[in-house]
């Protein structure tokens, strides 16, 4: 199977999870008012990621074929997405400011004058394209690196809390240890260890980022296990099993949905720090600041590439942030105060 | 009080092999002296090549006790480490210890201004906000904090850059020199950006633990005994939000060697931060390790420094 | 002669969900000098409340809508902050429900008890320490001198209850608010500190404003008590008269549901129903959902006090008819 099929059934398992998850949501009352609530409060965030989020999904999904740009023919063998189709236009010749009808330098005129908003890069590329494109990269790095964290930090940290003993002594020294170093020399070694790549950045900020979550999980269900009506369901012969799955995990999910939102944004800037290490993600907005570094000493300046690139990241943290601030506030406005 | 102690240093000494362990693991089982071999030398290295660059290197011994007990990596690694002998690096040669000890004066210089002038502008402003809680002027400082917090260090250090070294020219834009009468010119930028790049979520982490703080019953006891404000404020609340303000001065403390890793860079300060980078770029395994090795060991040692000082000052924490 | 505290129609509201909802509506009480009021209502009916009214502390977002409390005639609420601040902790002290929490932590007790002293006082700090020993023995802390130099946490529940009324004595105040000084401790502590309470007061002659929901406290130390239900008053009377001879269904209930108060073997009565949620408060007499005799004009109007003896008072529509309009 080709890339672009897994990426395309992966929209679809997710669009089919996330239905499935907000139905659910939807059906438990006091989720309902705390959603409702955060429509009320964060209505333009929300809508911000929204918006960021539907261009992430077109740009996963992609198929051979179709309309290419001019005559290039590589282009017609790859497989592109919605987005790459809505830009059909070849590249210029090189930097072009936006808006502009002649490149930057030396005044060639431009396949498409007028024609791209956040003017080209040294390639010749569409500015507006490519920020659009590290869109899906963000989302990437926030997505699948917690797809590694949160089940391993949930797995481990109910475990080693509910049950205690040997197993919560092994876990808690493997979270202290993996404390102890500084996350982000542990995030270089270990990408240098395994390799430069998308999935190996995921994995490595999985690894650094587990702990948090794992702590606070643990730490609550110790508490949760001490209440009374966890001692009452054990009393009434209820399998661990049960216990956990309908009483511990239930109550531990607003902390799992806080901890994701705020360790988000975390995770995009500290992608955004490795792309200037030269170990991060390609395609993502970290690395386009990057590459836009010297072109701010340039006589005359070249902004529009690290403008346009800072303000996308900068919007989407922005949302993500304010959504999560309030999320905490609605949600869990004593425990949760601040470890993340 | 002093059974706690030595637990505490035991735990410690634990988690220090811990993160050998770790280490371990990773620079030579994950990747094995062949790949950094291969990633000194090149892709299209000999396999001869690669034998003899591992036997000059020392990456020539078989890794764990089971395939030789006597003469194995995991042994060595744990040897070296713990006695501070860290070798050579693996691409020039030059000793580690040396690079690190020319590399800390120059960190020093900038991260301890940071350190110092952050803690004091945060906590300040942190007060602030919470003095005026629940006013449009604690509204308008959090979503301030926010927008900080929403902006990438790379944008900060290339924005300050641009802003004041190139179009206000108030500092050089990059360069280092460890005599006072100069250093100040070249220190000054990196500070203030390192300063203010990590301001949004210490103003926000501290107005909170200030905010919680004042709702607490002897804070209205103050108050009831006619203290104002202010004095509410400055003897009381700052008085007991010590705790999580030292707590989250020791958790910040690798931030803010994270800060000065790209700081140094990028303003040419020849420190740890700079050392590391350059291991990055060169694929300097060894360095890279003990650059790890000797942050985690400082890390771990100022938390138990603070987890004994806590018990010493405060004791109400329960000596677990 | 003015009163040591007058409270007038004081109104302090909450928003909750969306409204504002008035957790103290109209209290009207007076307290004179040398004398002790109980004010007594069910947790939730608003009497910490006028307490922290009166200081002006009531914390936000609740506010004082209407109402004045004059302190020897002087009207507190058109004060300015600094002129209020000098008179809380000086004419007008408190001593508040959890000993445990009330002191900070981190601070000796004794400089706590001495802050209290130099706020008001032009005097040293030596001087205020000196004063802070006398004041500790005179509470019966046990080793004076050492225990000014404790942190909360290593006096017990007791002690700190003790230091706390030293500290609302420090400046010799006319007026002391006492808000459920008992509660949190055991019951043999309770006795000491009631004690001590009484005989300080008879010493200083203060006026007390004791806040409880204990009957038993109030009839060791009130002169007078005031019944509080819903955030407003029902009945007010002496001791004696309102111990024995209670008026309104809400006091009447109350004693009744006391232990104590009826032939061993009997069963306890209880008054019907709950505190309604403040959202639902009822439109006329708030005491009108759980009311044995409820009739038609509980439901339509406020009923207004009802002067039955000299010093006893009624807000009850039952009652009003009973004594013939």
């Amino acid at each position: 199977m080709e890339a672009h099929h897994v990426s395309n059934l992966l929209v679809a398992l997710l669009l089919l999870g996330a239905a499935a998850t907000g139905r659910a949501l939807w059906r438990n009352r006091l989720w309902r008012e705390a959603l409702t609530e955060l429509w009320r409060r964060r209505r333009l965030s929300l809508l911000t990621i929204a918006l960021f989020i539907s261009v992430g999904l077109l740009d996963s999904v992609a198929w051979i074929g179709g309309e290419v740009a001019g005559e290039d023919l590589l282009a017609s063998h790859e497989a592109r997405s919605v987005i790459d189709r809505l830009f059909l236009k070849p590249a210029e010749g090189s930097y072009s400011a936006p808006f502009a009808t002649h490149t930057f330098y030396n005044k060639q005129p431009l396949v498409a004058p007028a024609g791209h908003p956040f003017g080209t890069d040294i390639l010749g590329r569409d500015v507006f394209h490519r920020t659009l494109k590290g869109v899906r990269v963000a989302l990437l790095i926030g997505g699948f690196t917690s797809l590694i964290a949160i089940p391993l930090a949930l797995l481990l940290g109910i475990r080693a809390g509910y049950f205690g003993g040997r197993f919560d002594d092994m876990v808690f020294f493997v979270m202290s240890t993996l404390a102890s170093i500084p996350s982000l020399l542990l995030l270089i070694a270990l990408i240098l260890v395994l390799g430069r790549g998308t999935w190996q950045v995921c994995v490595a900020l999985g690894i650094t980022s587990w702990v948090g979550l794992c702590r606070v999980t643990r730490g609550e269900t110790l508490k949760l296990r001490e209440l009374d009506y966890i001692q009452a369901a054990k009393a009434l012969g209820v399998s661990n099993g049960r216990i956990l799955l309908r009483h511990i995990l239930p109550n531990l999910m607003h902390l799992v949905i806080v901890t994701f939102v705020l360790l988000f944004s975390q995770l995009v800037l500290s992608e955004a720090t490795l792309a200037y290490l030269g170990i991060g993600v390609d395609g993502s907005w970290g690395q386009m600041i990057d590459q836009a570094r010297t072109e701010l000493s340039r006589e005359p300046v070249i902004y529009w590439n690290i403008a346009a690139a800072g303000a996308a990241m900068f919007t989407l943290l922005l949302a993500v942030n304010y959504v999560g601030d309030a999320l905490r506030d609605i949600l869990d406005p004593r425990t949760l105060r601040e470890d993340a | 009080m002093l059974a706690y102690i030595l637990r505490r240093l035991g735990y410690g000494v634990g988690v220090v092999f811990g993160v050998l362990f770790v280490l371990f693991v990773l620079f030579f089982q994950i990747a094995t002296p062949d790949d950094i071999a291969r990633r000194a030398l090149g892709e299209k290295a000999r396999a001869q090549d690669i034998e003899d660059w591992k036997a000059n290197n020392g990456y020539d011994r078989p890794l764990w006790p089971w395939q030789d007990f006597r003469d194995n990596q995991l042994f060595t690694h744990y040897h070296s480490m713990l006695r501070f002998d860290f070798g050579r690096s693996d691409v020039d040669g030059t000793p580690i210890a040396r690079r690190l000890r020319e590399g800390v004066a120059p960190s020093l210089t900038i991260t301890v201004p940071i350190f110092v002038l952050s803690l004091l502008l945060t906590v300040l402003l942190g007060l602030f906000v919470a003095f005026f809680r629940e006013t449009y002027i604690d509204i308008a400082g959090v979503f301030l904090c926010v927008l900080g917090m929403s902006v990438s260090i790379l944008l900060y250090i290339i924005g300050g850059q641009f802003l004041i070294g190139k179009l206000l020219h108030w500092f050089p834009i990059s360069g280092f020199d460890l005599d006072p009468s100069v250093m100040l010119r070249f220190i000054a930028l990196p500070v203030m950006i390192g300063v203010l790049s990590a301001a949004g979520g210490d103003v926000r982490f501290y107005r909170t633990v200030f905010v919680e703080e004042t709702g607490r019953d002897y804070v209205r006891t103050a108050r009831a005994k006619g203290a104002g404000e202010l004095r509410v404020m400055l003897r009381h609340v700052l008085r007991n939000s010590l705790i999580p303000i030292l707590t989250r001065v020791v958790v910040t403390i690798p931030f803010l060697f994270v800060g000065s890793l790209l700081l140094e860079n990028f303003f040419g300060i020849p420190g740890l931060g700079s050392l590391t980078v350059d291991s990055i770029q060169q694929n300097d395994f060894r360095t890279l390790r003990v650059i790890v090795f000797v942050f985690s060991l400082m890390f771990i040692g100022g938390q138990i420094a603070t987890d004994i000082s806590y018990a010493a000052v405060d004791s109400r924490v329960r000596l677990e | 002669m003015s009163a040591a505290l007058e409270i007038e129609e004081l109104s302090i509201s909450f928003p909750v969900a969306g409204q504002r909802v008035r957790v103290v509506d109209e209290v009207t009480l007076q307290i004179q000098p040398g004398e002790v009021l109980a004010l007594v209502g069910e947790s939730g009916s608003g009497k910490s409340m006028i307490a922290l009214g009166c200081l002006r502390l009531v914390p936000k977002p609740g506010r004082v809508d209407a109402g004045r409390v004059l302190l020897h005639g002087r009207d507190l609420m058109p004060l300015s902050v600094p002129e209020m601040r000098k008179l809380r902790g000086a004419s007008l002290a408190m001593i508040f429900q959890e000993p445990m929490t009330s002191l900070s932590p981190v601070v000796t007790v004794g400089e706590q008890v001495a802050e209290a002293i130099l706020l008001h006082e032009k005097v040293t700090r030596k001087a205020a320490h000196a004063r802070c020993v006398e004041l500790f023995e005179r509470v019966g802390i046990p080793d004076a001198g050492a225990r000014t130099h404790a942190y909360p946490h290593q006096l017990s529940g007791g002690l700190k209850q003790r230091v706390m009324i030293a500290m609302a004595l420090s400046t010799r105040p006319r007026v002391l608010i006492a808000d459920e000084p008992t509660t949190a401790l055991d019951v043999t502590i309770q006795a000491q500190i009631l004690e001590l309470l009484r005989e300080l007061q008879r010493e200083t002659d203060s006026a007390i404003l004791l806040i409880t929901h204990d009957f038993g406290i109030v009839n060791e130390l009130a002169d007078r008590v005031a019944v509080l239900y819903a955030g407003r008053l029902v009945e007010e009377a002496p001791r004696e008269t309102l111990l024995h001879r209670p008026r309104h269904p809400y006091t009447q209930g109350l004693l009744r549901s006391m232990p104590g108060s009826v032939v061993k073997g009997e069963r306890l009565e209880e008054i019907a129903g709950t505190l309604p949620p403040l959202t639902e408060l009822p439109a006329g007499c708030r005491f009108a959902t759980r009311c044995a005799r409820v009739f038609e004009p509980c439901h339509e109007s406020t009923p207004a006090s009802l002067q039955l003896a000299p010093e006893h008072s009624a807000f009850c529509f039952a009652v009003a008819e009973e004594e013939g309009g």
